[in-house]
């Protein structure tokens, strides 16, 4: 059996609201697969399922062989899980940490503390062992939190978010070890709105709006499907006039954000000729993106 | 209200864990909670116990001071369950998302409020400990069977915590549980014969306090002072026990609730 985990016309709904609507998803063993969605997508909602926190109204789950959530608990004892917000014992250090997570699984403190300098290793954290939680950076803490996940030596593993709130230099150090981690066979399963995180890690992607997935496929697989390859980006307070004259006659599609004007095209080459015409204008040229795709897909209009 | 949320509670041994936790953060301030649950209780009964005692004759062929021991011991047992069950109990379900973590290991929601409830009533125990050594100390009690207080201190923790748990349920803030110790743990240290007995009280009030669990408490907590064996034990032990389950189920199906929105 391959799927690590398959989703079958999963539906949750919170009184009239429809959070997963029909929610069908598989995850193969090895990958890497990343849940994209703007917020209240129902990403969150989708891994509380997964994981047989809360009971679908209807549809089928299964995780690891376990149907879900009826047997949640045995499928539980090989899942890993970095949750949004942070949940670490800000009354123990780094190491009591790990050791009281770990005896939640019924592994014997034995064995986790032959597993400690591993895992402290992996979070960069061997120097910050006896050091209590609340006096560590957003960074460590995330790092702690990864290790955390790690101390059952999860088959998957669930990431909620996992670097939002990090800084670049925190992010990439989790980058790193999220690969080293499928580098090493686990399967990933994370959410994200940061396209650059999908596209880096990411073998494969679902986006989700409106409790749906709307498009499934490879990083670029999903930018070749969805949108023209070539983006021209052009700025300043004549933009809009400029597109209605030029943009609709030399682009493919072009979309008017504020003094932005976003042009997607096969062939930059008669619209950058064009735009020499106009040194009032700045642009930028480049090749489409993830953030491309999913700004169609799910519209440019704020989430709140 | 899903079907789910009122499944009967589901017992595992991974509730251990849980109390081993909640022990190594008790063992960190350890200090200052065995103060805590000394110096209340002590200054009660010698503060009320010698000062108005003195002006009192005897209670039921003992000093104002040993009849206020009994009531003291279950009253402060009552209270550290209590306080472990709302205001400890929010902050480890809300404030630290320290239930949020667990959930994801194969530890189960019933397995958490189990073990919130031993947690409780292990620290019930310890209170009930502490104020027994003072009992003994001050040579209020002399009694063989006053051994049983300690499991009654227990028991008594039981109870409260799980009805403590209902209102951690409900509370959408720290601030609500002004309501119930007010409404609710005031009234019952007043009307259930802690500070004096419930035959004082008018008709009314005696039948309001025959329904409360304080009163079951304490009518097995003071004849063991004084070496007798509670008449009508098996009832006061059921009440306790009783309150004790509806609590935790009812607490138990409130959180299924709360934590599956």
């Amino acid at each position: 059996m391959n799927a690590i985990l398959s989703a079958h016309n999963l539906r949750k709904s919170y009184g009239d609201q429809v959070v997963v609507d029909g929610l069908d998803l598989s995850i193969r063993r090895g990958e890497c697969f990343g849940l994209l969605g703007p917020n209240g997508a129902g990403k969150t909602t989708t891994l509380r399922l997964m994981l047989g926190l809360i009971a679908p109204d209807s549809g089928e789950l299964q995780l690891l062989d376990h149907a879900v959530p009826q047997q949640a608990r045995a499928a539980r004892v090989r899942v890993g899980v970095v949750p949004q917000i942070d949940n670490l014992d800000p009354d123990f250090t780094v190491a009591e940490n790990l050791l009281v997570y770990g005896r939640y699984f019924g592994i014997s403190d034995a064995v986790i503390n032959a597993r400690m300098p591993e895992l402290l290793e992996f979070a960069n954290l061997t120097n910050k062992r006896d050091v209590k939680v609340p006096t560590l950076s957003g960074g460590m803490k995330r790092r702690l939190t990864l290790a955390r996940a790690l101390v059952n030596d999860p088959e998957v593993i669930f990431l909620d978010e996992p670097t939002t709130g990090l800084d670049p230099q925190a992010r990439h150090l989790i980058w790193q070890r999220l690969r080293e981690l499928t580098a090493r066979g686990k399967t990933l399963l994370l959410t994200t709105h940061f396209m650059d995180e999908a596209e880096r890690l990411c073998h494969r992607l679902a986006v989700m709006d409106n409790g749906r997935i709307i498009s499934t496929g490879s990083p670029r697989e999903l930018i070749a499907q969805n949108i023209e390859p070539q983006v021209v980006e052009v700025f300043g307070e004549q933009a809009a006039t400029w597109a209605q004259d030029h943009a609709a006659r030399l682009a493919q599609r072009f979309e008017v954000s504020g003094e932005s004007v976003f042009c997607y095209v096969t062939d930059a080459q008669p619209l950058l000729k064009e735009l020499q015409q106009h040194p009032e204008l700045r642009y930028l040229h480049r090749p489409a993106n993830l953030e491309d795709v999913f700004l169609k897909l799910t519209g440019r209009e704020m989430r709140e | 209200m899903s079907r789910y949320n009122f499944a009967l509670p589901q017992f595992s041994r991974r509730f251990i864990p849980i109390w081993r936790r909640n022990f190594m953060v008790w063992k960190k301030m350890a200090g200052s909670s065995v103060l805590g649950h000394l110096a209340d209780p002590v200054i009660y009964m010698l503060g009320l116990g010698y000062g108005l005692g003195g002006m009192l004759p005897q209670i039921g062929g003992t000093s104002y001071i040993a009849f206020l021991a009994g009531g003291t011991v279950c009253y402060s047992t009552m209270n550290s369950a209590s306080f472990e069950a709302l205001y400890s109990g929010f902050a480890r379900m809300h404030e630290q998302r320290t239930w949020e973590a667990i959930l994801n290991t194969p530890v189960t929601l019933d397995d958490i409020v189990f073990s919130e409830i031993v947690w409780a009533a292990s620290k019930s125990l310890l209170s009930g400990l502490a104020v027994l050594l003072v009992i003994w100390l001050l040579g209020l009690s002399h009694s063989p069977l006053s051994l049983w207080i300690i499991p009654l201190a227990f028991l008594v923790g039981l109870c409260f915590a799980s009805i403590g748990l209902i209102v951690t349920a409900l509370a959408p803030s720290y601030d609500y549980f002004m309501y119930y110790f007010t409404l609710a743990i005031t009234p019952m240290v007043l009307l259930c014969g802690v500070f004096f007995p419930v035959d004082r009280l008018p008709t009314m009030l005696q039948n309001v306090s025959s329904v409360l669990p304080l009163t079951h408490a304490i009518d097995l907590a003071r004849p063991l002072l004084t070496n007798h064996v509670p008449p009508g034990f098996m009832l006061h032990i059921s009440v306790l026990l009783g309150y004790a389950l509806f609590g935790f189920y009812v607490s138990l199906v409130l959180f299924r609730r709360r934590l599956s929105q």
